[in-house]
């Protein structure tokens, strides 16, 4: 149920403006991976090329290979539709569908791309889902009631339940407890922990403590100054890069002496 | 690289994918070929009247001959009702925007909206019924007293139902239309530039007219234009207010005519070449409102550009 | 000559210099009282003492302010005075049009019949008869109100999937393109076209596609539409538009397809706004006339086919029987029934207007909390 990522030569550009410049890097699986470094670094920009949701955006493209497995999302008559039902994404603001109950939110995915499924599974699948999340206990009575009345804490995991309910191989996350106060903070860094059993964790965060926390590679991503591209410095595991880091850039960073 | 899980994909999906796109993408273009279409059928219907000989035409002397005086006479009444409506549209704007207590200016724009969801045919039938009977008394005023003037060269008409009158209804109808646009702009006034004129001491007048007025000066040359091209065009108010003649000078006689209603009047019951005079008229009805709101949109769009909003 | 410093101080310094708070309402009482005077002189009428007392109460309130609180104060006090007065004067048309229809309306929607016979049939001859003899007034509007809405239910039918559409590539696929630019400039124009040209161009297209003097219900539709769809874009593209985009990345990152994206999240979430923009747009060419003037012809009798024949409508019947009454020597059971016709119309506006609102309001995404 989880794959690997292998970035080659990776460069991002906003129509003429290279935004990320030249990414190499392995993601395992079964793994969280953080990706640190200051703001306007990259380091989002580069997580939505891993499943194409930087094309949301006009103008922006990218150079280079992503592997899954070793198949290359930007290989030709790649639907990106297909590669975004495989790698899922949770987003910094928890967005669940104004318009859809919690359950209808959790079978999102699955509904919305028509396929038929009986109630029996569905309610299996959304059982599955929320209990995956850590949100099962608290929803359980209230499954047909608007997404948007649950708390900030609890819509993100209702976000984290819908994509995992369509069963991806790797799970992005864009800065996930950036709007949550730190109680629904640590609920979410639990449930990221439960996650890499299952799947390929790959997480932004501009919380250092959350990514030594939580994950057991990190990425610094840097940039030189504005109007240059970002670029990644430095990866390796947590533990070494936040007591050992190889680069200056690294040390200054993790030891808070700027950014 | 061969089939990977990757390329595998829903096949359907993909299709409905175009078929959707491809349908929004018509349905814009039909609306171009819409307005492209009201060109060309008014200007092929027309063609008859613009090459007939002129003793054909009504009036003898050519089709524009027949078409300036009501022509003069739609810029008349178009600009009777702009300069009433402008004044009181923007008080109204600013007493929504500014004045009013909180609570209650969206209810009280909600009001003066409804000034807009009456019909037009409604207007006609109180400007005629109504008001050119209240007002008729002050224009027999208007004649003994400032009759020197030659708008207000008497004899007044009896009726009421003058061009003045026409004016009037084509203000209230407008008015809305230039109440709301301007009551947008001055609603996007920045709140610092607001805050640093208090900040001043100004009072609130003074306020509104350092950071107010001059930030909503395009906007409310822009809602005046569109206000014109609704008066413009209006019909039923003049067709049914209007007692209509030849061109006149005097604002309180019977007399005038606008393009609008002389194409309401008489289209119901024309044939052959009267109906391609009649269109004609609305093509020379439609260019100048066209050139009135391509320039009022010209503003706007350009206004966008320098406040910075969105 | 100010600042004289005054040991006992009776009221606060920030407060020195100002008009009492009573001030307005002593000018008022003294305006009023005297403008009743003023039009007790010259003839008294409610309309002309308002404007009297209105002009005393402003140069009363400027001229004291301009007295105590210095030039400054009282021009902020004539701009005050202005800008409630324009208010104010918008208000009266309002006033009058809705009394004006009310009072003479009412009578001819009261007439028993009068929603549910036609013209068929009614001549001059009855009127005089009713005006002369006293007998009720023949004759209603049922044709008219079965035209407006059969007319109408064309033209949303024609307007709204056209338009609907138009916003969604505005919004979705245009990106800021040249044919989208284009599209955008275009509806804006379209908003402007006066409705008689509308008019004229369905009169004009069909009478070069069908043949000459095609009159029915189907070309008033068109012509409908051709002002319908303008206001359908603009209000279904802001709705769309204010659509967070975080939603539409929730459900791409689902792996969900744009055209569903946009059929399942996108328009249900905005769906409130559309349905009553389109409500909205409904009432706007409802109480349209000269477009149907020019396209449907007048009738008498009922129709109920849109494609053949001529048809009648509200706006069409209040403006034929005001111009044309029925008996020319009597106009005034025609006029009963313009009156009573146009307060119909008049309520079937307001409660478009009204169900806009409510619409907007009922089908907003609920938050649940």
């Amino acid at each position: 149920m989880s794959k690997r990522i292998d970035v080659k030569d990776l460069n991002v550009y906003y129509g003429k403006f290279l935004a990320v410049e030249d990414v190499n890097i392995n993601i395992e699986a079964k793994s969280v991976t953080a990706f640190i470094g200051p703001s306007g670094c990259g380091k989002s920009t580069f997580l939505r090329t891993l499943n194409r949701m930087h094309e949301v955006i006009p103008g922006a493209r990218v150079e280079g290979e992503v592997l899954l497995d070793g198949d290359n999302l930007y290989g030709p008559g790649v639907d990106p539709v297909t590669v975004r039902s495989q790698i899922g994404m949770v987003f910094q603001r928890p967005n669940p569908f104004p318009t859809m109950s919690i359950r209808d939110n959790v079978l999102a995915g699955v509904k919305l791309n028509n396929q038929k499924m009986s109630k029996g599974e569905a309610d299996a699948l959304v059982e599955r889902s929320l209990q995956g999340a850590n949100l099962w206990n608290e929803v359980k009575d209230r499954l047909a009631k608007p997404g948007s009345g649950l708390s900030g804490g609890q819509q993100q995991r209702l976000c984290i339940a819908r994509a995992i309910a369509v069963e991806p191989q790797v799970i992005l996350m864009d800065e996930p407890c950036s709007a949550l106060d730190p109680i629904s903070t640590l609920a979410i860094e639990d449930l990221i922990n439960d996650l890499k059993d299952q799947y390929t964790v790959v997480i932004v965060t501009h919380n250092m403590q959350q990514a030594a926390r939580v994950s057991d590679r990190t990425a610094f991503f840097n940039i030189a100054g504005t109007g240059k591209p970002g670029k990644l410095i430095e990866v390796g595991d947590t533990h070494t890069i936040f007591s050992n880091p190889t680069q200056k850039a690294t040390e200054d960073y993790v030891s808070g002496r700027f950014g | 690289m061969t089939t990977t899980s990757l390329t595998k994909s829903r096949g359907a999906g993909r299709a409905g994918d175009k078929v959707f796109s491809g349908a929004a993408l018509a349905a814009g273009c039909l609306i171009l070929a819409v307005l492209f279409g009201v060109a060309l059928f008014l200007v092929v219907q027309a063609i008859p009247a613009l090459v007939a000989s002129p003793d054909k035409i009504q009036g003898g002397e050519g089709f524009f001959a027949y078409i300036w005086p009501i022509v003069i006479g739609t810029v008349i009444a178009a600009i009777i009702a702009l300069v009433i409506a402008t004044p009181v549209a923007i008080g109204v704007a600013l007493f929504i925007s500014h004045f009013a207590p909180r609570g209650l200016a969206s209810g009280l724009g909600y009001v003066i909206d409804l000034l807009a969801a009456i019909p037009s045919v409604v207007y006609g039938a109180w400007g005629a019924a109504f008001l050119a009977k209240e007002i008729s008394p002050a224009y027999d005023w208007l004649a003994n007293n400032m009759g020197w003037l030659p708008i207000f060269q008497g004899p007044a008409s009896a009726t009421g139902k003058t061009i003045l009158t026409a004016g009037i209804v084509l203000a209230v109808m407008v008015l809305p239309i230039i109440t709301s646009l301007s009551r947008e702009i001055f609603l996007q006034t920045p709140k610092l530039h607001e805050e640093a004129a208090l900040a001043l001491g100004a009072t609130r007048w003074e306020m509104i007219k350092m950071a107010v007025l001059p930030f909503g000066r395009p906007g409310i040359v822009s809602a005046v234009m569109l206000g014109l091209g609704r008066a413009l065009g209006e019909t039923m108010a003049v067709a049914l207010v209007l007692s209509s003649g030849a061109l006149t000078a005097s604002l309180i006689q019977s007399g005038n005519q606008t393009i609008a209603a002389e194409i309401a009047l008489n289209f119901p019951e024309a044939s052959g070449l009267k109906v391609s005079t009649l269109i004609a008229a609305g093509l020379v009805l439609f260019v100048i409102t066209l050139g009135v709101n391509m320039i009022a949109r010209w503003i706007i769009s350009r206004h966008k550009e320098f406040s910075g909003a969105n | 000559m100010t600042s004289t410093l005054t040991p006992v101080r009776k009221r606060s310094a920030l407060t020195k210099g100002q008009l009492p708070k009573f001030a307005p309402y002593v000018v008022l009482a003294l305006a009023l009282v005297v403008g009743a005077a003023i039009m007790a002189v010259i003839g008294f009428n409610a309309f002309g003492w308002g404007i009297v007392a209105a002009i005393l109460f402003t140069a009363g309130l400027v001229g004291w302010s301009a007295a105590v609180e210095g030039g400054r104060k009282a021009k902020d006090k004539l701009a005050t005075c202005l800008v409630v007065g324009s208010f104010l004067v918008a208000l009266l048309p309002l006033i009058s049009v809705i009394l004006t229809v009310l009072i003479n309306g009412l009578p001819g929607l009261l007439d028993p019949g009068f929603l549910n016979t036609s013209m068929n049939g009614v001549t001059g001859a009855f009127d005089n008869k009713s005006v002369e003899q006293g007998a009720p007034v023949m004759g209603g509007i049922y044709h008219a109100l079965i035209g407006t809405i059969q007319i109408t239910l064309l033209a949303t039918v024609i307007s709204v999937p056209v338009g609907l559409l138009t916003a969604v590539y505005l919004v979705e696929y245009g990106e800021d393109r040249p044919l989208a630019r284009a599209i955008t400039f275009f509806v804006d124009v379209m908003t402007g076209i006066p409705s008689i040209v509308a008019g004229l161009f369905a009169a004009a297209f069909f009478f070069a596609v069908v043949g000459p003097g095609t009159k029915t219900g189907a070309v008033a539709a068109v012509a409908l539409s051709v002002l319908m769809i303008p206001v359908v874009v603009r209000s279904s593209e802001e709705m769309l538009k204010i659509v967070p985009n975080e939603l539409r990345e929730a459900a791409y990152a689902l792996g969900v397809r744009k055209w569903r994206t946009i059929l399942k999240v996108v328009i249900p979430t905005a769906i409130s706004g559309i349905a009553s923009g389109v409500t909205l747009a409904i009432a706007r060419v409802i109480g349209e006339t000269a477009p149907i003037l020019v396209t449907a012809g007048f009738a008498t009798s009922i129709n109920t086919n849109v494609f053949s024949g001529w048809m009648a409508s509200l706006p069409t019947f209040i403006y034929t029987q005001i111009l044309n009454p029925t008996s020319p020597s009597n106009p005034d059971p025609s006029s009963q029934r313009a009156w009573g016709a146009a307060l119909v119309l008049i309520i079937l506006v307001m409660l478009l207007n009204l169900g806009a609102r409510l619409i907007a309001r009922i089908f907003a995404p609920k938050t649940g909390r």
